[in-house]
């Protein structure tokens, strides 16, 4: 389709509206940051989960899981390598953070090959199932985070390099929240690279609209989506471990926590669309961050508003995907 | 006689509560072009889905070259050397015309000499090559539909009604390229209404009816037979003249 | 006579029939068999509980749609009443201005749920409802003013319903007092509400219903406009489960986030209704009390088999008796795999 910019202004718009409100030049940046570190986070988690809804029609209620999992598995390697963390390099700090999100990563991966098996592939095609049991696979999830961490939420602290903030007059940015961003970015630039530069990316946007058709062509969607699935998965996972050094606290209930964000920010975007995706988590992280400013008591009811308002004028997303 | 290309016998095929295909019986020979004709609802487009794995057949046999796809996961009939030129088009509308036929091209990159070949009969592809596909005219999208299925050389194409919206050049366009298809490297089976097209061009025909294929003969003899015509498909006497 | 209260709708099994019988009586005798506060709650909560899962299953049974809002309808009937309880005093006129608050509410919300997101389709119900109730939790513990926030709320109930409230000596060697009449008063009022669920899963209404879980498509095309079916339908779910927890309210004196709006429930009535058998209401009835006994026993058994098990690490852990919901999770994916009709669905296939 053409490309539609509206949606896109929707972000410049908000953060531009944002400002007399906020008053405060300074705090509307430090609000403006934070807002976008906590949108790329969710989209890192969401990305995944909105691909392989476009391809398979298949909604996992269990994505939660793999975010819980790769926050679990980070702070263990970080707990680990505590000493390179506290350590006042930035070397070996970022020594201790590349092996833990690689784990994450890693074992939120495996576990999505695992889950895609066991529990997705007997119930494509059926919904109701498909949402009971990846809803099962949650709470067994959660329940076997607590069998294997304890039931105690666990806590980390950032390491040193990322604590603090960088201050520019009265401004002040959280450093965290920059690499946050950095992040974002890099895995936003990777994914519209892939999906728009190379082979396989076309056969994941012709998946989107019609499966049956690349099929015709020759090609296996199942392994398309399994693929997909995994790698959504270690997103997930990534995005976890991101979001679990972001609350410095890791609980098992997490997964659902920010599951819920997650939601929210593919239903806005439009189910199976990654630029829909991003537009989505930027505007709830953004409508959470001066919302929870301006009136903290109704920050996660302000998603909800946003969620309604984006389906008033849009009812499938912002951008739908043109199906079949 | 050779053995035919592709046969099915005694094909069942229900959709959902429906049973739609009640024993399709029929051979496409090697190296021609096969019309399937039909009234609508017929059961020609159910055929050719079932043919392409995308219905289950419940009975029945279908043999390709000599080998049972019956069931057969649809990508591995696909790469088989079966194209498929669904009734919907089924063109993606998010990729441009370059990148829906970058991915009919399966075995790597396009060749140049068979894209000048296409655009020589469909100009309207060279002229939108990076449009997203969505934006072209119906007619347009036809053309990148059947562009798909010939961008690289197939044993068999199966064309459910090509000529649908389009231009009377466009068409004719259409059956020199047919032709030259069928006398070089590919075999056809296309689903028609338009008898004037479905006359000019097949050599073989076989009619359906109600789920069932209710005659199978030559070209030229069923042209020839008007009360068959005017029995099967319920063609008045001036519309093939 | 028993035809026309059930509905037409009987067990058609000789153990269901058994087992129900025996809920329904077990719990009228309850407080005589089992005395003691601690059981009076249970048999209550069970109650209660019936109430919830059965209008639950009116959604995912016989509608075909899942809802994660159902909680949410729970919880508003139990605030309606606790807060006006709070505000008003421990009144009978608190309890029917409460009752019918949350009740408007709650039809209110569905219905616009509803109109809003049952056009799509399931899936998107689902995340949407989702969304909402957790949003919902959220809200209600922020506005702590109204709703006592985390802590929830405690308050009197009226007069009556109190345990130093007499209305007599003894009978069997039981007190005669409030929290009797309080546990007959949801009794009564839960069964009521289960007939009336009956009779409307067997109705017309009920069978239009069944037919659009079927195929939508199919009954969108013999002239049944499906959405206006399913709202009515998730309005009526939405209703009951206010009711019931309006029931909760009134039995327990306390409301807070965790014992009505939290997520935890939300679970508790999905196992309740899939493990009792989804599109039979006598399902919810079982999964409901194999539930809540669950709850109560299952740990026990559980402290056993981690008692057994204490040197080995991690096997230990699963056997913990907090990891009850594993083992009942586990079911759950079970019964959706390879019972989807449940308990109850199995034990009329057996007849
Ligand atoms: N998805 C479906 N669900 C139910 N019935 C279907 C479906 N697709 C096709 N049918 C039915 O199957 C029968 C045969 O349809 P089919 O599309 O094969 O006919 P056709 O010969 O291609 O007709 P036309 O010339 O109109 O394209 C029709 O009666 C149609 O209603
Ligand atoms: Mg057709």
């Amino acid at each position: 389709m053409k490309r539609d910019w509206l949606p896109l202004l929707l972000i410049p718009a908000l953060m531009i509206g944002a400002l007399p409100l906020i008053g405060s030049p300074a705090s509307w940046v430090t609000l403006t940051v934070a807002g976008l570190a906590m949108g790329l986070m969710i989209f890192i988690m969401a990305s995944g989960l909105t691909l392989t809804f476009g391809l398979m029609d298949v909604l996992n209620f269990g994505h939660g899981a793999f975010i819980a999992v790769g926050a679990f598995v980070a702070a263990s390697v970080m707990l680990a390598l505590a000493p390179w963390m506290t350590a006042d390099s930035i070397w070996l700090n970022l020594a201790a953070i590349g092996p833990a999100v690689l784990a994450a990563m890693v074992v939120s991966g495996v576990l999505g090959l695992g889950f895609e098996r066991v529990i997705v592939r007997p119930v494509y095609g059926q919904h109701l199932k498909q949402i009971l049991v990846t809803t099962g696979g949650l709470i067994v999830a959660e329940q076997l985070l607590k069998v294997i961490w304890g039931p105690d939420q666990i806590t980390l602290s950032r390491p040193t390099a990322l604590r603090g903030a960088f201050l520019f007059g009265d401004i002040a940015i959280e450093k965290y929240r920059v690499l946050a961003v950095v992040v974002g970015l890099v895995v936003f630039a990777a994914l519209a690279l892939t999906l728009n530069r190379t082979r396989l990316g076309l056969l994941i946007r012709a998946g989107v609209e019609n499966g049956e058709m690349v099929e015709a062509l020759g090609y296996r969607i199942r392994r398309l989506f399994v693929g997909v699935f995994v790698v959504g998965s270690a997103l997930a996972g990534l995005g976890g471990a991101m979001w679990g050094l972001y609350q410095e606290t890791v609980t098992a209930a997490i997964g659902a926590q920010v599951a819920v964000l997650v939601f929210i920010v593919i239903i806005i975007g439009g189910l199976g669309s990654v630029g829909g995706c991003f537009v989505g988590a930027l505007l709830v992280g953004l409508t959470a961050n001066y919302i929870g400013f301006l009136a903290p008591k109704v920050a996660l009811g302000s998603n909800i508003l946003l969620m309604a308002l984006v389906l008033l004028w849009r009812p499938q997303g912002l951008y739908p995907v043109a199906k079949r | 006689m050779a053995e035919p290309l592709l046969s099915l016998r005694g094909v069942q095929t229900h959709i959902g509560h429906y049973h739609i295909l009640h024993g399709v019986e029929f051979d496409v020979a090697e190296g021609g072009l096969t019309m399937l004709l039909g009234r609508n609802g017929a059961g020609k487009t159910t055929t050719l889905r079932t043919i392409m794995g995308m219905w289950r057949a419940a009975a029945g046999e279908i043999r390709f070259d000599g080998r049972d796809i019956t069931n057969m996961p649809t990508p591995d009939i696909a790469r088989l050397g079966i194209a498929y030129v669904p009734e919907s088009m089924a063109i993606f509308a998010d990729l441009t015309v370059q990148e829906n036929l970058v991915l009919a091209a399966r075995s790597g990159p396009m060749d140049q000499k068979r894209l000048d070949w296409i655009f020589g009969r469909f100009e309207a592809l060279k002229r939108f090559w990076m449009l997203p596909a969505g934006l072209l005219s119906g007619g347009q999208k036809q053309m990148l539909a059947v562009a798909r299925a010939i961008i690289e050389p197939r044993r068999l194409l199966l064309i459910d009604e090509p000529t649908k919206g389009l231009a009377p050049a466009i068409i004719a366009n259409m059956i020199d390229a047919f032709r030259e298809l069928k006398d070089g490297e590919s075999t056809l089976l296309v689903v028609e209404q338009n008898f004037a097209f479905a006359r000019q061009l097949g050599d073989s025909v076989a009619v359906m009816d109600d789920g069932r294929v209710a005659h199978q003969g030559g070209m030229a003899a069923f042209a020839a037979d008007s009360a068959l015509q005017q029995h099967l498909l319920g063609l008045g006497m001036d519309t093939h003249q | 006579m028993l035809r026309s209260i059930l509905s037409d709708d009987l067990p058609r099994s000789r153990w269901l029939a058994l087992a129900l019988v025996a809920i329904l009586v077990g719990l009228a005798v309850a407080p005589f068999l089992f005395p003691g506060a601690k059981s009076l709650n249970v048999a209550a909560k069970i109650c209660v509980f019936i109430v919830l899962a059965a209008s639950f299953d009116l959604l995912l049974g016989y509608t075909g749609i899942v809802s994660f809002a159902h909680t949410m309808f729970f919880g508003i009937g139990a605030y309606g009443v606790a807060i006006s309880l709070t505000r008003m005093g421990a009144g009978w006129d608190a309890v029917a201005v409460g009752t019918v608050a949350g009740l408007l509410l709650a039809i209110v919300l569905a219905t616009v749920i509803g109109l809003f997101s049952l056009r799509v389709r399931t899936i998107f119900f689902a995340m949407i409802t989702l969304a909402v109730a957790s949003a919902f939790a959220i809200l209600a513990s922020q506005l702590s003013d109204l709703t006592g926030g985390e802590d929830g709320l405690n308050y009197r109930l009226p007069a009556a319903l109190r345990a130093s409230f007499s209305f007599g000596d003894t009978l069997f060697g039981v007190r005669l007092n409030g929290r009797l009449l309080d546990y007959y008063l949801v009794y009564t009022a839960s069964l009521a509400l289960i007939l009336v669920l009956l009779r409307i899963v067997n109705s017309p209404f009920g069978s239009v219903l069944m037919a659009i879980r079927e195929n939508p498509f199919r009954a969108e095309a013999i002239g049944y406009r499906t959405v206006v079916y399913r709202t009515i339908a998730s309005c009526i779910a939405a209703a009951t489960a206010a009711l019931a927890g309006a029931l909760l309210a009134l039995w327990s004196s306390q409301t807070n986030p965790d014992t009505t709006l939290s997520f935890d429930i939300m679970v508790d009535i999905l196992l309740m209704v899939v493990i009792g058998g989804m599109g039979t209401m006598y399902g919810a009835v079982i999964g409901a009390v194999l539930l809540v006994f669950a709850q109560n026993y299952l740990q026990d058994l559980l402290a056993v088999a981690n008692k057994a098990l204490l040197g080995v690490p991690l096997l230990a852990n699963l056997f913990h008796p907090d990891r009850w919901l594993l083992w009942l999770g586990v079911a759950f994916i079970l019964c959706v795999y390879f019972f989807p009709a449940g308990i109850v669905g199995r034990l009329r296939q057996k007849r």
